[in-house]
Parts: C-alpha cells; structure tokens; sequence
C-alpha cells in the first residue's frame, strides 16, 4: 500500500499553488463578486494556458494526459485560491461526461474545445427547488430535440456545450446540447464569484450522450464528487489557515485569542473534520484512478465528509474573526459563500448519506 | 497512490497467513474473538500461552529490533499482520502497555543491563507490565505527581500511591515515575524507575470500574525498596523517559481502539431491528446516521493509512495521529449508544441471551468512558493538536518557574 500521491504530483501541485498564489488572490474573485461579471476570464485563460483545464483530456484530444490524480491536486489548489472560474462544472462534469460516455465522434468534436478553455461545459440537472433524482427530472429528449427548464445552472449564462440530464424513450439519460441561442436568464447566487442561470430547452437540437441512463448519471455524480471534494478541502484547509493567523494576531485580556482554550478546541475540531474528509478523498481518488468498483461507496464518503469539512471551516472563520468577519471587507464571506455553493451542488449531502446506505446495503 | 500490497507486502502477507493457518484454527463465520479484558485468568493464561507460540517463530511483537527478539517488521507489516491476525480465534493481546509503550522506553533510554534482562521477557510476556503513572493529584497534568523516591546507598526508597494503574494484580514489573527533588522546578525533579511488583511494600487494591470489570488499581508504595540499577535515565532527568512513554502511548492507541463492534454490525442490527414493522434501516433518520458514522470511521481508518505511508518513508509518529483518540473515542461511545437506541426499551437489556451480539454495544456503551480519559483525556488531546499541530499559543501556566514544593494543588481523595 503506498497511500500518498507521488513526489511528481506533488510537485505539479506546488506549481499549481505557486501559480495561484500569484495570479489568483483573494481580491480576484472578489473583484468578480463585486463586478457583477460571470468569472475571471484573465485567469480562465491562464489556467487553461497551464494545461489544466485538459489535465485528464488524453494527449490525442489535445488534452495534457495526466491522469485523476493530477487532476484532483490542481482541484484542491483552485479550491484553496477560491478560484471564480467554470472549473468544475466545465472539467469534473462536462468534460468527464465526454470522456467517459461520447462517442470517438463526440470526443473529437468537442475535448479540444474543452481542454483549450474555448468551450465552457456545465452540467444542467436540477429543475427548481427540491430533491429531484434522474427518474423524476422533466426535461424531454426525444432522440433530437431537448424540451424543458433547468435551474439552477451553475455557469449556465457562459457555458457553451451542457450535458443535460433528461427523460428519453426508456428512462433518464444524459443528453449533450450547445447551448448557442438557448435561452438563458441570470439568477442571482449566494456565491456571486460563480455565476448561475435557467436554461429553457425550447425543441434545442441535441444529442444522446452514451447509452448509460440512470446508472451512467450517477457514476458521472460519483466521479465529480471525488474531484470537487478536493476543491472543497482546499478551501477548507485555506479558511483554517487564514483563522488561525487571524486569531494568533487578534488580542482580548491580554492575550492573543488564539490563546483560549475555546478557540483552540474548536480550530483542532476544523483540523480533524479537515483531515477525515481528506482521508476519505484520498480513498475516493485512488478508487477513481483506478476504476475500482469502490468508487460508488468511496464517493459518498468522500462527498459527505468534504461537505462537512468545509461547511464547517466556513462557518468557524467568521464567528472566530468577531464582528469584523461579519463585513464584507473581510475575506470570510468568500469562505461561507462558496462552502455552501460547493456543498448544494451536485445533490445535498443528506442525498448522498442516503446513497451511501443504499450502496452498502445493496 | 497504489491501496493494494506492493510485492513484498504480499510476500508477507502470504508468510503470515501460512504461519497462521498452521499454528491456529480460523474464526468461523459469525464467531468473534473473545475481547480484551485483563484481569481474567484463563483469558491471561492463554493469552501467555499465544504469545509464547508467537515469539518462538519471531511473530512476536515483529516491529522491534532483532536484537530484541523482534524482525524489524515496518508498521505497515505490523498492520498486516494484525489484520490476518484478527480472522484467527486466538486470544487477544493483553501485553500493549509493556510491549508497546514501556518496552520502547527502555529501548530508548535504558541500560545495556536492563535491555538484557526485560525486553525478551516482555516480548514473550513471560512477564507482564504495568505503568506507573497517574497519581490521585496527577492525572493530566502527570508532572504534578508526588510520590518520592530517596537514595539511599545503591537504592532508592519509595512512598506514595499511584491510581489507575491498568492490570497492576497481574504484572510482574511496573514502570514508575517519582519526585526526587521537590525542591526543583516541576518537570526537573522526576526520576523514573523500573519496580518489581512483587517488592514488600506494594500493596494493590483493585479498583470497580462502572462497566463492572476491575482492570485498574490503586497501588500503595510504603518503603518500597528499588535498587539504583533500575533506574531508566539520569537521576531527576525522568520527564524525558516518560515523555517517550506518552509518545509511544498516543501511538499505539491512535485508532481509539476497537470496541468490539463496529459499522458492520450497526448496519446487520438497523436491518434485523423493527420499527412499526419495517426495517429499522429504512428510516431516512436511521439511514442519515449511519451515513455519518460509516464516513468518520472510514476517515479514521484511512487516516491511519496515511500516517502508515508517511511512516514508511522514514517519518517519525507525531502528534498528529492524537486525531485517532480524539475523534474516535466519543464517536465510538456514540455509535455504542445509537445502536441500543435502535433497540428501543430493550437497548436497557444486557443479558447476553437476549440482547443483540450478546450486549455487546451495551459493553461497548459501558468501556467507552473510559477510553475518552485513558491516554489522555478529549481536552488534553484537543490541546495537543491545537499547540503541537497548528502551533496555537500554550496554555497559561500559573506554575511556571515555581518549585515544585511551593505549587498549590488540590484534589479530592
Ligand atoms: C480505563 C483507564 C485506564 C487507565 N490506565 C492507566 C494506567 O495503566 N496507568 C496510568 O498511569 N494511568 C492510567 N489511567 C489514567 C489516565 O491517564 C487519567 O485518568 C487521565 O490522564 C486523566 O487524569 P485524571 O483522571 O486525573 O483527570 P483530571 O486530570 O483531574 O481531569 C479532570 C477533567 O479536567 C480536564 N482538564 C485537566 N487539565 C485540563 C487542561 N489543561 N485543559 C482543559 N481541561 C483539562 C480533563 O479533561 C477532565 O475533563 C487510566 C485511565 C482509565 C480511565
């Protein structure tokens, strides 16, 4: 057993990090957040220029030919820079759902595209307010043509190509549609530095994405929960980060806050949810590196736990910055923001506790 | 990142596994091993009786040196050989403090004469161990403790009394911490011994602890005599042994322990248990539970994994791996005490006739207790990762540049 990445990731992840430190601080995506646009688009083109954005996209679809692994460590580096770009819709979900079910045809077609950031991919599931599994999503693919209203849409109003969940001729499938003239409205999020839409499917010309159906859609889930978990202990180890120099700094009585028992107990109960959700995310990559029919369990493991993790660092680093984490000069927010945004995308974690137990006791 | 053995970890799992089936019988399915409590004779004499059979053929505590007697075995071989260990019936071993904590203390800080003499001894566990630690005013704060040793000539003559000192009625040799200079600073006055149990003066009074066992003692010391040639380290230098002690402690504890039951036997009750006629598993509260249960200890385990790697790249154990006690001690006593919830007005029932897995989340709800305070308590392991981990502040120290002597303590008797 050899449970750790390899000295090159780790290296590549430095790289990663080194990148961000310089091209994405905080004020990037505070100046999206502030600026009403959609994302940074200096720093898309930056990050597909590293080769990210087809860091999984093999070589001959012009994509860097890294594998998960590498995959994963950039995730965790753009989730600790809170980086306001399409990452993951675009890369863990539209690019994945080509890779793994597009025909020789519909790779060619659009995985350039992708991996060179000229093609922003998304995902478009939900259908409003409420738990929707594949079997009761609305939205009509009738082998051409997609008709129906998806939202949120995370990146809806930029994205080019989505992969839609859809009801076929024998059930839920996934369905890829470009998304040139497709009608889109602006909703607003909770997370400004990460845009979301609605989507209305008026008769969109549109075509099947593998024959997989309901499975096909769930293992897509499991794959993009491995990866944005990363992302989300990224944030989560960041948020920890910034409230303990904060607090090392911060004086009351006479002494650093940090100082107090209180605040200690409660940054080493950050640590330790920190260091479960990483434990379980190290499990799901290596069952998604290496296609180990673990990955169904390890992904809800996985996605519970990071959820947990960061919903947790969010809410630790405003109350243990006192009134100032209330402003919005202060960075906590972005924290708060984006570790809820993480944790309702891609099905709840109460959805994915209820996975977990159908899967164990399948 | 590869989870399955390399070459040589298969190597010797296949030795191990060989070794096993011909020196045991695998468990049978749905039998359990029985569980550790010391302080059973027949359980004792045959745990003596495995551990002999083991060091014969160097299966015995592999991870020490072969000097020792050990192989040498890296931690991960030791994991390996615990998990095919685990699906053998054969007695559990009742020797942890001596071969995993004081053994290494030795090892580390002893005389060539005292390796000589204790180490094979407790690798057989021809002789067993106790640790001498806690006092009645040193619990958490162990530097407190008050029990003297004066020199005289080639010995040293011990009074005092020593508590919770875990199988004290059937060790052979204790390890002990004393105050040889009150009149130095706190840390810097201690000594460290090796004491023969059997030594006039040493009186052990079992102790009744709530789960109804009596593994732990209160151990009286009245002019107990120690020749100066046990003595582990530098006289008044003993914090540094003990330090070592705790160290080895924290590591061989780390998973919180198993209690005996675990996430699978939750899930076979929640399916076996019914709520108004259905499986109690398809309640969405049971089922969210669970959920969470199964990712944290899985976070646990995977934890250990993680450590184990960064350990075979030469990393030494640190105070990271204080995570494993700290979360999974009250996560065992939780889980303990949902699955007696899933048994409704029955969870109160520990007959072993008619309670689920023979009341064994009763027993685990029951010891689980304990294992939040033994090695550390939750507030003191909090401590550690906080101070140790993530370098926040030290805690205020109203004793510090004080002679010992002159420290207020208090503590109720
Ligand atoms: C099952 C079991 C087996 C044991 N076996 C052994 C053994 O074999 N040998 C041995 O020497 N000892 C043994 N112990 C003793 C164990 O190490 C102590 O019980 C433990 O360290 C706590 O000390 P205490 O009992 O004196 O509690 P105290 O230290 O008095 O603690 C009381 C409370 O105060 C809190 N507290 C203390 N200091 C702080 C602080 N700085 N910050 C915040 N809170 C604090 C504690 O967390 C606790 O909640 C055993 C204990 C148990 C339960």
């Amino acid at each position: 057993m050899n449970f750790d990445f390899s000295e090159e990731q780790k290296l590549l992840q430095q790289t990663a990090r080194d990148y961000l430190t310089e091209h994405c601080t905080l004020e990037v995506g505070r100046a999206v957040l502030e600026g009403g646009g959609t994302h940074s688009e200096s720093l898309w083109k930056g990050v597909a220029e590293m080769g990210w954005l087809g860091a999984a996209v093999p070589e001959e679809y012009g994509g860097a030919g890294f594998g998960r692994l590498e995959l994963a460590l950039i995730a965790q580096e753009l989730g600790r820079a809170l980086a306001p770009i399409p990452f993951g819709p675009s890369v863990y979900l539209a690019t994945e759902a080509v890779l793994e079910f597009g025909s020789d045809e519909q790779r060619k077609k659009y995985l350039p595209r992708l991996a060179s950031g000229d093609l922003i991919g998304t995902f478009a599931f939900a259908e409003g307010p409420g738990r929707v599994g594949a079997d009761a999503v609305a939205t009509k693919f009738d082998g051409s043509t997609l008709t129906g209203t998806k939202f949120p849409v995370a990146d809806g109003g930029i994205a080019g190509l989505a992969v839609v969940v859809a009801q076929g001729a024998s059930g839920p499938q996934l369905v890829l549609a470009e998304l040139d003239g497709v009608k889109s409205d602006t909703i607003t999020s909770i997370d400004p530095s990460r845009g979301q839409a609605r989507l209305h499917f008026e008769g969109t010309a549109a075509e099947a994405l593998g024959s997989g159906g309901a499975a096909a859609i769930s293992h897509l889930l499991d794959r993009a929960a491995v990866l944005t978990a990363f992302e989300q202990i990224g944030g989560a180890e960041r948020a920890l980060d910034e409230t303990k120099a904060f607090t090392m700094g911060r004086y009351a009585f006479g002494r650093p806050v940090a100082s107090f028992q209180a605040m200690k107990h409660r940054m080493a109960d950050v640590y330790a949810a920190i260091q479960l959700a990483t434990s379980n995310a190290y499990y799901g990559a290596w069952a998604l590196s290496t296609g180990d029919d673990e990955l169904a369990t390890a992904a809800c493991g996985t996605r519970v736990a990071a959820c947990e993790a960061y919903d947790l660092a969010g809410k630790e680093i405003i109350q243990m910055h006192g009134g100032v984490g209330f402003t919005w000069e202060y960075d906590c927010h972005l924290f708060y923001r984006r570790a809820k945004l993480l944790s309702l995308s891609l099905g709840t974690p109460g959805e994915w506790r209820d996975k977990l137990i159908d899967r164990l006791e399948a | 990142m590869d989870f399955n053995d390399t070459p040589e970890e298969a190597a010797f799992r296949k030795e191990a596994i060989e070794w096993l089936e011909a020196n045991a019988e695998r468990l049978a399915p749905g039998k359990r091993r029985q569980s550790g409590i010391a302080g059973t004779g027949e359980l004792m004499k045959a745990a003596k009786a495995w551990q002999a059979k083991k060091a014969d053929s160097k299966w015995a505590c592999i991870t020490w040196p072969e000097e020792f007697g050990g192989r040498s075995a890296s931690s991960m071989q030791r994991v390996i050989f615990n998990e095919e260990e685990a699906k053998f019936d054969v007695p559990p071993n009742l020797f942890g403090i001596g071969q995993g904590m004081l053994g290494p203390t030795i090892m580390a800080h002893g005389t060539p004469e005292q390796k000589d003499r204790y180490l094979e001894p407790m690798l057989r566990a021809d002789e067993v161990w106790c640790q001498l630690f806690s006092e009645p005013s040193a619990g958490s704060d162990l530097a407190g403790l008050r029990t003297t040793a004066v020199q005289d000539g080639d010995e040293w003559v011990v009074n005092g009394q020593k508590i919770w000192t875990t199988g004290a009625q059937e060790s052979d040799w204790g390890m002990i911490v004393t105050r040889t200079d009150p009149t130095a600073k706190k840390h810097a006055g201690i000594t460290y011994f090796i004491v023969d149990m059997k030594s006039p003066g040493i009186e052990v009074r079992p102790i009744h602890q709530i789960n109804d066992s009596r593994e732990f003692n209160e151990v009286f010391f009245s002019d107990v005599r120690i020749p100066d040639k046990n003595r582990v380290g530098a006289v008044n230098d003993g914090w540094r042994g003990a330090i070592t002690t705790l160290m080895n402690e924290r590591a061989s504890i780390g998973s919180g322990g198993s209690m005996g039951v675990g996430i699978k036997d939750l899930l076979k009750l929640a399916r076996e248990t019914e709520w108004n006629g259905r499986p109690a598993i398809e309640d969405p509260s049971v089922r969210e539970k669970i959920a969470d249960f199964y990712w944290k200890l899985k976070g646990l385990e995977y934890t250990g994994y993680r450590a184990l790697t960064s350990l075979s790249k030469g990393a030494t154990p640190g105070p990271e791996n204080s995570i494993g006690k700290m979360v999974g001690a009250p996560l065992r006593q939780d889980l303990a005490a949902f699955a007696m919830e899933l048994q409704g007005a029955a969870g109160a029932t520990n007959d072993p006739g008619d309670t689920p897995f023979g009341g064994a989340f009763q027993q685990s709800w029951l010891g689980s207790p304990g294992l939040r305070l033994a090695g550390g308590t939750d507030e003191i392991l909090h401590n550690i990762l906080a101070e140790r981990v993530l370098g926040l502040p030290g805690e205020i120290r109203a004793d510090k540049g004080l002679a010992f002597q002159d420290i207020p303590t208090g503590s109720a008797r």
